[in-house]
């Protein structure tokens, strides 16, 4: 426990002097309460920029934030250091990770202000994405342990990041498209972010849901298992 | 003096190279033992397999008294270590990378500054990691292995690519550790570094060892000639055989007060490594 928390401290002073990784975690919030404000129009879906951008904010910032650390880590060699160091690697991951959630929380929490929400729609929505953020610091930290440095992460996120953040705004335009993005746990959150004052989760949101998951988590396992015979080479 | 480090018969192939190939040898406890060889040697990967990052195909290795393959976080703790990249988070400032490992360690935060002043970074302990010199990361590194008041340090080319004056400083600094009974495993290729540090040294080539020992009876070992090289104030050179039937020319010589240096003929490490591999010490062939 204190190995987590101290990896925690580590990363709340890190990410201050990173602006690469300080802006996925501004961005969307900021962009959210600049465009609620600024743009009114009669027929747009109340919140709409609130859902939006929230469903975006979970399928980038988590995911990007997570791999880039994790990367950066082991191109610089000091999380080889750490290994060296009495921390195991749950407990570096578990540091990570539940400061990454932490931080994209509070960015939650400035979106879900964005939509005026009642109390009981901003615990929903703050349920929501806390979930989605999960599930995107998972699929970041399969990544980030998969690449041998920071750019090739970069390369292998953005295609990754572009399809979970882009297909639950893109399956509002084009129903094919809708078809595939039911399967991705970010149009799942999207959907259930646009019904927060009637959430009803039926059985097919939740095993989705936790089937990215379980997926993702299961890529992680596998990538930690191929880096360990990497780090042989 | 019990053994620290302990390796038998170790193996290690990855694709289809012969990383290790059988490497035997004893680290005793407070002793400087030095694995020479050039990059690409099997060094660093050697320095995984002791402190359990990776496994080895065949053999056995034990660190502190326990199997590698199963060391756990009382080992790890006893342990202090220094990447040849250092490792160091490039954003923090030197104190905060310190303070980061002190909480690691649970080591004092007033300890923190005492090691910084052991190191002369006291002054330099706001600036962040990325804007210090390789020689003032070099000596962090160090301070952070030094930390946890390791029993056994592992420095992987501690010095290599610093200036002289850093240089020195680290050996003092390796010096004074082994003073106090720490067990210090290095590698380098730095022959003189060897010489000057170590109680025990292996050259390891191509992931074998091809000769063990103190470095002064390796010296020996290969000193076929066994001869005396003097020279003389007038650049004259003599060689005389190292034994009684020379002593009364060289008292002549001295009387004369005609001698300029006198030396033996044994090689030097990097000459005994090129002897039995055929290449430098500095890993170009």
């Amino acid at each position: 426990m204190n190995n987590i928390a101290a990896v925690f401290k580590k990363q709340i002073k890190d990410t201050f002097k990173n602006k690469a990784i300080l802006i996925q975690f501004v961005m969307f919030p900021v962009l959210t309460l600049i465009m609620n404000e600024a743009i009114q129009i009669e027929e747009m879906p109340k919140n709409y920029f609130v859902t939006m951008f929230a469903a975006m904010y979970i399928g980038m910032a988590p995911l990007t934030s997570m791999a880039a650390v994790i990367a950066e880590e082991k191109e610089k060699n000091t999380l080889r250091v750490l290994m060296m160091s009495n921390v195991r690697p749950h407990e570096y991951l578990l540091g990570i990770g539940s400061y990454i959630w932490f931080v994209c929380m509070l960015g939650a929490m400035v979106i879900c202000l964005a939509g005026n929400y009642k109390l009981k729609e901003s615990i929903i929505f703050m349920g929501i994405m806390a979930v989605g953020i999960l599930a995107s610091i998972l699929i970041g930290a399969a990544i980030g342990i998969w690449s041998r440095t920071e750019m090739m992460a970069t390369s292998i996120t953005v295609p990754v990041m572009v399809v979970f953040s882009f297909l639950p705004m893109l399956s509002g335009f084009n129903h094919t498209i809708a078809k595939v993005a039911k399967f991705i746990y970010s149009e799942q959150v999207s959907r259930m972010l646009n019904q927060v004052n009637n959430l009803q989760i039926g059985l097919e949101n939740i095993c989705i849901i936790v089937g990215n998951m379980l997926i993702a988590a299961g890529l992680f396992i596998v990538a930690y298992k191929k880096v360990h015979c990497l780090q042989c080479v | 003096m019990g053994d620290m480090i302990i390796t038998k018969n170790l193996s290690l192939k990855l694709a289809k190279h012969q990383i290790l190939d059988n490497i035997t040898f004893k680290v005793q406890r407070g002793e400087i033992f030095g694995m020479l060889g050039p990059s690409g040697a099997g060094k660093t990967t050697l320095i995984k397999i002791l402190t359990g990052q990776m496994q080895q195909d065949s053999g056995y290795a034990e660190l502190l008294g326990r199997d590698t393959k199963k060391l756990t976080a009382l080992e790890h703790k006893q342990i202090g270590t220094m990447m040849e990249s250092f490792g160091l988070y490039d954003r923090l400032s030197v104190y905060d990378n310190l303070c980061f490992y002190a909480e690691i360690y649970h080591v004092p935060r007033n300890s923190v500054d005492h090691i910084l002043k052991r190191i002369h970074l006291y002054e330099n302990r706001r600036t962040a990691v990325s804007k210090l010199s390789k020689g003032m990361k070099s000596r962090l590194s160090l301070a952070r292995a030094l930390m946890n008041h390791a029993k056994i340090l592992f420095l992987d080319e501690p010095t290599s690519g610093l200036d002289p004056v850093t240089t020195r400083e680290i050996h003092c600094i390796l010096a004074e550790q082994r003073e106090k009974g720490t067990t210090i495993f290095l590698t380098t290729h730095n022959m003189y570094e060897a010489e000057y540090l170590c109680d025990h040294v292996a050259l390891l080539n191509k992931g074998s060892i091809v000769e063990y020992g103190v470095p002064m009876n390796i010296c020996k070992k290969y000193d076929h000639l066994n001869k005396l090289r003097i020279t003389l104030k007038n650049g004259e050179m003599t060689i005389l055989e190292n034994s009684a039937a020379s002593a009364l020319l060289v008292k002549e010589y001295l009387e004369e007060n005609r001698i300029e240096a006198i030396h033996s003929t044994e090689p030097t490490l990097e000459n005994v490594f090129i002897k039995l591999t055929g290449k430098e010490l500095g890993g170009y062939e």
